[in-house]
């Protein structure tokens, strides 16, 4: 029997919050940790608090930091949660929202509304999540297709038809893009997962997609339990197997896509975080998702201010940081699989 | 409403290849049955036919009035628990929750196992003696643990009907009649409905007040062991010689197979 890990969801906020503040802090500017705080308090209407920092802080904070980290966060969240989904879902540790190839996908999708001109907030909607979404769909299917009949012990399959499918997703987009932009560099470091240039509203418009995403999945996180055991085992006792799948791989993909479509492709947050957070706390999803979601924030946060001061006052794009870290720990999961299977 | 499992004109065909021809079968409450056959014959195919994990390509199998292929997993799993044979299982999961697992056709979407559903699992691990293994993952128990652990799913599931599908199939000669005792114990609690689908004839008959021999898709005999296991019936349905004598204990029929050549 299992209730709402409240304990452990709490010091896990109270972490992050910590691992954020201190991300805010930290740059080419620093900014002592206790005027971050008052500054964020200080823009609760309502509370007055004497200023004693300079306004150029505050400038910095507002406009680039927080709005920054927020959306390293809310990303990292995301990518781990989906990836925790999709392992779930396809009984496969080694599934990722950028190895299945949805994130590529949802790249392709993005940058054709990038090129084309069409507006990226049409009626207070924005438009891109909506069309990374359909690029992931696509992504998801064939990579879903093909790995589908493959035994449970050939948990390479989905993930090589993913790899594939992501590289020709990339592959054309970057024709798209050398056919039509001057200056590629802005493009390119989306491509290669990049937070520079977030600015509020982007936070909004990823919430209203990833907040529900996000709540829906945990909602299904005992449902995602049952798929553990073999599909026709679920459905003797009574999970709707195909439905489930069906929704959980839309739901994910929504979160993949919306969060690629403010961030760019950031490769293996969705298979470090929900790993780390299996180490620690175990298989049950009900667990699993939230804490994978707190490890995911965590981590990208950090990655992010990895990004931003190893070569400053130049920037790395985060993708490649968290390429660095992930990598490795993927050969890892698959040496440790392998020992599984034999 | 009829009292039990009643599947009439029970057609099923993989592809081309049919499987099930035409098969009519009342299994009624009470009823512990055996499924025999040779390689082949459709045992787990009418298994899962009248689990409702197959659809029937013609014909229908209803439980206790209402049409299988036509009720929602939910509705048919509060009817039918089913043993499936070797199903793959994550190694990492304890069997405790794997046991509880057998509680989802009670609960909703947004709700979690409570105290009743936890009872209810740590009742049916004591009738197993999987209770001491509750907190072990289920990759590190041995064969018998993990099929009395299956068992103890199935009950914990709370359904009129089990069906079993070759639960003494990896096991030693110990804990097959251990499983099979077992299983005949938990049908004389419930006063369901369970039906085994079985490869060992001497076993089948210990533990079955019926059997029904399934060859290449329909029903070749029907009946009680005594009834079932006669040497022209086996003969012509495995094409091999065998004798057929009684048990010294229990007088139930014990097959012995008659080699090609004594040395």
């Amino acid at each position: 029997m299992i209730s709402f890990p409240w304990v452990k969801v709490s010091v896990g906020l109270l972490i992050t919050l910590l691992c954020f503040i201190l991300a805010t802090s930290a740059g080419s500017v620093s900014i002592r940790p206790e005027a971050t705080v008052s500054i964020i308090l200080s823009k609760i209407p309502l509370v007055q608090i004497q200023n004693s920092w300079p306004s150029s802080w505050e400038t910095i904070l507002w406009n680039l930091r927080l709005p920054r980290i927020t959306l390293a966060m809310l990303v990292g969240a995301s990518l781990a949660v989906s990836g925790a989904t999709f392992q779930g879902l396809f009984r496969n540790p080694l599934a990722d929202p950028y190895l299945i190839g949805v994130a590529a996908g949802a790249t392709l999708g993005a940058t054709i509304v990038f090129l084309t001109g069409i507006p990226f907030v049409f009626k207070g909607i924005s438009v891109l999540p909506i069309a990374s979404f359909i690029g992931g769909v696509g992504a998801v299917s064939v990579a879903y297709g093909i790995g589908r009949n493959a035994s449970d012990s050939q948990i390479g399959t989905l993930i090589l038809s993913g790899v594939a499918i992501g590289a020709f997703a990339t592959a054309t987009a970057s024709i798209l893009m050398l056919h039509s932009e001057p200056d590629l560099r802005p493009v390119l470091s989306w491509l290669m997962g990049s937070f520079i240039r977030t600015q509020w509203s982007h936070i909004l418009y990823l919430i209203t997609y990833i907040g529900p995403g996000l709540a829906a999945v945990f909602l299904y996180s005992r449902i995602l339990n049952t798929l553990q055991i073999n599909e026709e085992y679920a459905l003797s006792v009574g999970v709707n197997v195909n439905r489930t799948k069906l929704v959980l791989i839309l739901i994910t993909t929504m979160i993949t896509a919306a969060a690629v479509s403010f961030s760019g492709i950031i490769g293996f947050v969705g298979l470090i975080a929900p790993h780390v957070a299996r180490l620690l706390w175990g298989n049950d999803n009900r667990i699993l998702i939230p804490m994978a979601a707190i490890v995911g924030a965590c981590f990208l946060v950090i990655a992010d201010l990895m990004a931003r001061t190893v070569i400053s006052p130049g920037e790395l794009p985060v993708g490649i940081i968290t390429s660095l870290c992930g990598a490795p720990f993927f050969l890892y999961l698959l040496v440790r699989a392998k020992r599984g299977i034999n | 409403m009829s009292e039990g499992i009643n599947a009439s004109q029970l057609v099923f065909a993989y592809n081309d290849l049919e499987v099930i021809r035409n098969i009519n079968l009342e299994i009624s409450r009470g009823e512990i049955v055996s499924i025999v056959g040779p390689n082949g014959a459709g045992k787990t195919t009418l298994l899962k036919l009248m689990g409702g994990l197959l659809k029937p390509t013609n014909g229908r199998v209803e439980a206790f009035g209402k049409e299988i292929a036509l009720l929602a997993p939910k509705e048919k799993a509060k009817l039918i628990s089913i043993v499936p044979q070797n199903p793959h299982l994550p190694k990492e999961m304890r069997l405790i929750d794997f046991v509880m697992l057998g509680r989802n056709p009670y609960l909703h979407l947004m709700e979690w196992e409570g105290k009743k559903d936890l009872t209810k699992a740590i009742h049916s691990m004591k009738l197993t003696e999987t209770d001491r293994l509750a907190d072990r993952f289920l990759g590190e128990v041995s064969g018998g643990e993990l099929q009395r652990a299956m068992i103890a799913m199935a009950i914990t599931q709370d359904t009129p009907v089990m069906l079993l599908d070759e639960p003494t199939s990896n096991l030693d000669l110990a804990h097959q009649s251990k499983i099979m005792h077992l299983i005949r114990e938990t049908h004389n609690q419930h006063h369901g409905i369970t039906v085994i689908a079985i490869h060992d004839l001497t076993l089948a008959a210990q533990y079955s007040n019926r059997m029904v021999l399934v060859s290449e898709g329909t029903i070749f005999a029907d009946g009680t062991p005594e009834q079932v296991l006669t040497v022209p019936i086996i003969s012509e349905v495995y094409g091999t010689q065998v004798e057929v004598i009684s048990h010294p204990t229990g007088g139930t029929p014990v097959i012995l197979t008659t080699p090609r050549k004594y040395p």
